[in-house]
């Protein structure tokens, strides 16, 4: 999970996605094919070379009023096709902290 | 504790609508991100995995029950319900959202409360020792000269686009309770020959990457050279600090690249064209600034009241007070820590619930004061010791009375990667695993201190370096993995760790903590030789040997 603010170069090693911050509320965001952001991983559009992640990095980039600290993150496709995130930095983005809030409980594996 | 007056009032109502136009801007897209990027980090705004990070600033961690009330209340409309106090004597919210930010900066405003220059390439908050102002021996309340710096550093025209970060801490008692030793300049408030109150000056201290204990620059430096002093090591910072690689940007790399010796003759060559100027501190100055400090009307209270006499009759009052009740400077009186360190919990964080607590506890108990110290627990500052069995009844009715002060269980954490973008690792779970594994009471004290610390990246908010043991988060092939250290210590004697060995897997590390800790117990020369002067003694190697031995 080394950070992706570290992100130098676009190389991806499998299926990957565009994911941001909303501007106004910091909520994790994926980009969508449709070159709009969802709260939903399920939306997000899905890219396999790195031209297409360069390409779709530099819209999500340029989207600058909805979205903030766009990169590109690892995702897996399960055989039924559902898209579920790749490591654990993105798991705990989508799924929340794996501590638990106070009033709240939430449980994870503990690694991807 | 310092009183604002009409000009700090208006900074922080003036930086609020600042702010406010600032968001605006934003959000309406008349700004982007990389101009606004900048004026958030001004304000101690971050952008974190889930959301945006708010780190309010709580000047040399003294807070008054109003104040602690107006951050549980930011907390509960603005936020999740609770905050995490952070290793910088800051309090830091993690699910604000920008919108809103100016509403909750407007409400903090109201109490005195800013988050200016909690991020950024600026001097941050001036940290300082805890029990500042009450501390037996202590020379005099470092908390003056911690305000007079703080007004300094505000804003400051030639020091707001600094290389790096910039990092003050400042002691006046012997036992160093502000880890001065790892910032960028450290100040420890003495006398000399002369029986004048002056500091001694250390630069170039700090963690991260390329750790460094800070060196001496100067053995003394008048009170009324202080600001002029500090001046010149920062233009010389400013001068020669690198900008064109951000992990060689501190004071730290340029000390060391230049050496002590080669740094302190440039900085007196500047220090000696402007000691005599417009920074020479009048008297007038710093009494106004002492002024505007309150301190409460101690009265005069026996040592052993009957009160504590009975209490004591009960073990787990005995428990607390033994382990969280330290000596005051007035006599009758105590020093109340409360431990932010409960057995499987996230260790410094507070619910909105619990904030709102301790401030009617502060209150009744301790003339409305609280304070926040780096190692991520409160302190109720003038308690009577008459008090004492009454409000620990309290405190322990709301979860606040885990005696495990200083001891094994007692964990300095940064909020890892369940939060921090920067984060390669995890770092609570592993804080909150450890004190379950150390809960016994009686099994902590037969270790007696015993200090973790733990980040979960190489930055090292967690100040893993200078812990007793310390436990760093690095990712390996997509995985958790940790480097343990020991023999690290963040006080007068500060001293690096020393790693033991490869990194361990995620759920290893508390098994590696227990083999450290047993290693300890077999090895130490007497019950009470503490785990960091057995390693002193020792060295390294026994502890590695035990650890590694089967895995």
């Amino acid at each position: 999970m080394t950070s992706p603010l570290e992100q130098k170069k676009i190389r991806i090693a499998g299926p990957s996605i565009v994911t941001a911050n909303r501007t106004w509320d910091g909520a994790v965001i994926y980009r969508t094919s449709g070159q709009g952001w969802s709260a939903d991983l399920a939306d997000a559009a899905i890219v396999r070379t790195n031209d297409d992640a360069r390409a779709l990095l530099a819209e999500s980039v340029a989207d600058d009023l909805g979205a903030v600290g766009a990169y590109i993150a690892p995702v897996e496709i399960t055989d039924g096709g559902r898209i579920e995130p790749g490591n654990l930095r993105e798991l705990i983005r989508r799924s929340g902290v794996t501590i638990g809030l106070p009033g709240q409980r939430i449980s994870l594996p503990l690694q991807v | 504790m310092y009183t604002y007056d009409e000009i700090d009032r208006t900074l922080v109502n003036e930086r609020v609508a600042d702010f406010r136009d600032q968001v605006r801007r934003r959000l309406s897209g008349e700004l982007t991100e990389d101009e606004f990027k900048m004026l958030r980090l001004q304000n101690g705004v971050y952008l974190q995995l889930h959301a945006y990070m708010f780190r309010v600033a709580i000047p040399y961690g003294t807070l008054s029950s109003k104040q602690l009330r107006r951050l549980a209340h930011v907390a509960r409309r603005y936020d999740r319900g609770y905050g995490h106090f952070t290793t910088r004597q800051n309090i830091q919210f993690n699910w604000i959202k920008l919108a809103e930010l100016p509403d909750a900066l407007a409400d903090l405003a109201e109490v005195g409360i800013h988050s200016m220059q909690t991020s950024g390439n600026n001097t941050r908050n001036v940290t300082s020792d805890q029990w500042a102002g009450v501390a037996p021996g202590e020379i005099e309340d470092p908390r003056i000269w911690s305000e007079i710096l703080r007004q300094y550093t505000t804003l400051h025209p030639e020091f707001s686009f600094l290389p790096r970060k910039f990092k003050f801490a400042i002691t006046a008692s012997a036992h160093d309770r502000a880890a001065i030793k790892i910032h960028d300049i450290g100040l420890r408030l003495h006398k000399n020959e002369a029986d004048e109150t002056g500091f001694e000056v250390l630069v170039g201290g700090g963690l991260g990457r390329t750790p460094f204990i800070a060196k001496t620059i100067r053995p003394f430096v008048h009170g009324r050279d202080l600001l002029s002093y500090v001046e010149a090591i920062m233009r010389v910072y400013n001068q020669y600090g690198r900008r064109d690689n951000i992990y060689k940007a501190r004071i730290k790399i340029l000390v060391h690249e230049l050496g002590i010796e080669k740094f302190a003759t440039e900085v007196e060559e500047e220090w000696q064209q402007m000691r005599d100027g417009a920074l020479k501190l009048d008297e007038e100055v710093v009494e106004d600034i002492r002024s505007r400090f309150f301190y409460p009307s101690y009265e005069k209270l026996p040592h052993m009241p009957e009160e504590l006499r009975k209490a004591a009759r009960d073990p787990k009052f005995e428990a607390w007070r033994t382990n969280s009740v330290f000596p005051h400077k007035a006599q009758g009186y105590a020093i109340v820590t409360i431990s932010l360190k409960p057995v499987g919990g996230p260790p410094g964080d507070a619910t909105a619930d619990q904030m709102d607590a301790i401030a009617d506890l502060a209150d009744k108990y301790s003339f409305g004061e609280i304070r926040v110290g780096h190692e991520q627990n409160l302190a109720l500052p003038h308690v009577a010791r008459r008090d004492l069995p009454d409000l620990w009844k309290a405190l322990d009715k709301l979860g606040l009375a885990t005696p495990n002060v200083n001891l094994i269980s007692d964990i300095i954490a940064c909020p890892g990667l369940d939060y921090c973008s920067l984060a390669n690792a995890r770092s609570i779970p592993i804080a909150q695993e450890l004190t379950r594994r150390f809960a016994n009471h009686d099994i902590a004290n037969l270790i007696g201190r015993l200090h973790i610390n733990i980040s979960g990246c190489i930055n090292a908010c967690g100040h893993h370096h200078v812990g007793h043991i310390g436990i760093l988060g690095v990712e390996k092939n997509g995985e958790e993995v940790y480097q343990i250290t020991i023999g690290g210590r963040a006080d007068e004697q500060a001293e690096l760790g020393t790693l033991i060995g490869p990194g361990v897997k995620f759920d290893e590390v508390a098994d590696v903590i227990e083999d450290i800790v047993e290693a300890y117990l077999a090895l130490r020369a007497r019950p009470d030789e503490l785990f960091i002067d057995t390693v002193k003694r020792l060295g390294v190697e026994p502890f590695r040997e035990r650890v590694y031995a089967t895995r």
